[in-house]
């Protein structure tokens, strides 16, 4: 059933559990009490299912095994092979590119808000902007987020630091005519002195910050340029409101 | 708006009912035939004058032909291009190759007029009842919860970048998600509209969607007070602490000093306290006695005051600006 299982149109975020892993019981452990009809499941997933039964019957026990391997699935991407696999498809893009603009098209990693099944959906994390999006297709949409976990794409960072991209302060500033807005400039600049305060935080350590070392020297430079600029920004904003 | 001609389906209604052109608005005429409105588009499009009289549909001896094609339009759907060459095989295959060119042209100049159209009292009207219906599509980000987006562009050349949609509650640009949309040039929108409809119409609540906006969407009473310019509820709402994604392993945090801890959170940040971005009055507390707070204290603050009072005005007033001057102009 797996092969079929992973290939079938809406199941695209899933890789393939090796057959060693389902078959030491110990990785399922617990599992038994969270799905109706487990051995039969079970037995579906790892292709030794034997059963006569009704077509009722089958398609409760074929729900029963898709529920019993997403939580497997959710064990599995964390194991070495499993994060291999994962690191792929996460090569292939086979879960999307991120939607935000200056994010370029970073591949995305699935991943789940809760570990409990049944609460919410899927997410997508891009590890370029380190934020959560909702998946583009409603088939996507569809699947439990339990299947994945909270750490799984957290973990595959740690193990593969070096697949961490550099980080990049570039970013949207809304204008009209020309002229930053007041309001969103005025956030914006709060954000940067956010973004100077890590660095210099991080730097204090001696620990790499993860941007392009002059990108982040540069901002902190225009940081004070923008600090002397602020009665100009002010103005030109309200001036904005004069016009508009 | 504009389709109020008289013909069957006008060439701007046809080009905004092709897939791909739903975020487009349709350019009313009148706006077209003001040439105060077209300053400079001469020079940026070919055959300019063919090409307007094709979006304007005021080409006599074409008539005929033109609303056959348009009947083959509705099948074709997507290719506008295709169009006069079914022209080309029934009549004068010698101005063929000339109608692909005006075709192509026309379109970039529906395009360039209609950067300017948004940006008019009419236009960004007709910007917000498309918005209202949620034609733009919504953000997808997670904790933007389905804000709704606005079409804009990355820069004012054709050419340059494609169509991408903003949205308000997080401040950040996303890449339209159905493909269709990847071949519309960004600067049929243009830079400006996207800041200029928040400008516009501050009385949205952002955060609102679906069927929330059906039923009220605007920003209740409660909520008025005004910072910066803005309704403080309407300050990038899908930003701060609650709202930032923070990583986690087996339930422990992340921390920001691990190779791949968390770097971006400024990026979704907004202050707890959203007035610690009144910069003008922090200004004016710590420097109690310059006289650069004078005019700041005049160009801030009591503008803020006032606004609520202004806001009929403020709400049409960019092009009011314009239209006036068109007026006088003639």
């Amino acid at each position: 059933m797996r092969p079929q299982f992973i290939s079938s149109r809406g199941n695209e975020y899933f890789c393939e559990i090796d057959e060693d892993y389902l078959t030491d019981r110990f990785n399922l452990t617990g599992l038994n009490t969270e799905v109706q009809y487990y051995q039969y499941a079970l037995d579906l997933i790892t292709d030794v299912f034997d059963l006569d039964c009704d077509d009722d019957m089958r398609e409760t026990i074929e729900k029963s095994a898709r529920h019993l391997y997403g939580l497997i699935h959710a064990r599995y991407i964390v194991t070495t092979r499993g994060l291999a696999k994962m690191l792929d498809k996460y090569k292939k893009a086979d879960f999307g590119k991120c939607p935000r603009v200056f994010c370029h098209s970073h591949p995305l990693l699935p991943m789940g808000q809760t570990d409990i099944p049944h609460q919410k959906p899927v997410k997508l994390y891009c590890v370029r902007c380190e934020d959560v999006y909702n998946p583009k297709s409603s088939r996507h949409a569809a699947i439990d987020g339990a299947y994945f976990g909270t750490s799984f794409h957290n973990i595959m960072f740690q193990v593969y630091p070096a697949l961490v991209p550099p980080k990049s302060a570039d970013r949207y500033i809304p204008r009209v005519y020309g002229f930053k807005v007041h309001a969103s400039a005025a956030l914006i600049r709060w954000q940067n002195t956010q973004r100077a305060d890590m660095l210099r935080r991080l730097r204090k350590l001696e620990i790499e910050s993860g941007f392009k070392e002059d990108v982040g020297d540069e901002d902190l430079e225009e940081e004070d340029e923008e600090e002397d600029d602020i009665e100009l920004e002010g103005m030109e904003g309200d001036a904005m409101h004069v016009v508009g | 708006m504009s389709s109020s001609s008289g013909t069957p389906e006008s060439w701007i209604s046809s080009f905004c009912s092709l897939l791909g052109h739903e975020y487009f608005a349709e350019v009313s005429e009148e706006f077209i035939e003001d040439d105060f409105n077209l300053t400079g588009l001469q020079t940026q499009v070919a055959m300019y004058k063919e090409a307007l009289e094709m979006i304007l549909d005021v080409e006599p001896e074409d008539d005929d032909e033109e609303d056959e094609d348009e009947e083959d339009d509705e099948d074709e759907s997507i290719e506008g291009i295709d169009r006069p060459r079914h022209g080309e095989r029934r009549n004068h295959s010698r101005i063929a190759s000339d109608l692909s060119v005006i075709e192509s042209s026309a379109e970039m100049l529906y395009g360039l007029i209609h950067q300017r159209f948004i940006c008019s009292r009419a236009g960004i009207q007709q910007m917000s009842e498309k918005y209202e219906l949620g034609h733009f599509g919504v953000c997808p980000r997670s904790h933007c919860e389905q804000s709704r987006t606005l079409p804009v562009g990355l820069s004012d050349i054709p050419g340059e970048e494609t169509v991408k949609l903003f949205c308000p509650s997080c401040l950040d640009v996303y890449v339209p998600p159905n493909s269709r949309f990847q071949t519309v040039d960004g600067a049929f929108f243009g830079r400006t509209f996207g800041a200029l409809f928040l400008l516009t119409f501050p009385e949205y609540d952002l955060t609102k969607r679906g069927a929330d906006v059906l039923a009220n969407a605007r920003v209740s009473d409660d909520d008025k007070e005004m910072l910066n310019g803005m309704y403080t509820c309407n300050i990038a709402p899908g930003l701060g602490s609650n709202k930032i994604y923070e990583p986690r392993i087996y339930g422990f945090r992340v921390s920001e000093v691990a190779r791949s801890g968390p770097r971006m959170q400024w990026l979704r940040d907004k202050p707890d306290n959203i007035s610690e971005l009144d910069e003008a009055r922090h200004h004016a507390e710590a420097n109690p006695d310059s006289d650069d707070d004078e005019s700041m204290n005049l160009n801030g603050r009591p503008v803020r005051r006032l606004r609520p009072r202004r806001r009929h005005g403020q709400g049409g007033s960019p092009m009011a600006l314009e239209a006036n001057g068109a007026d006088s102009e003639l």
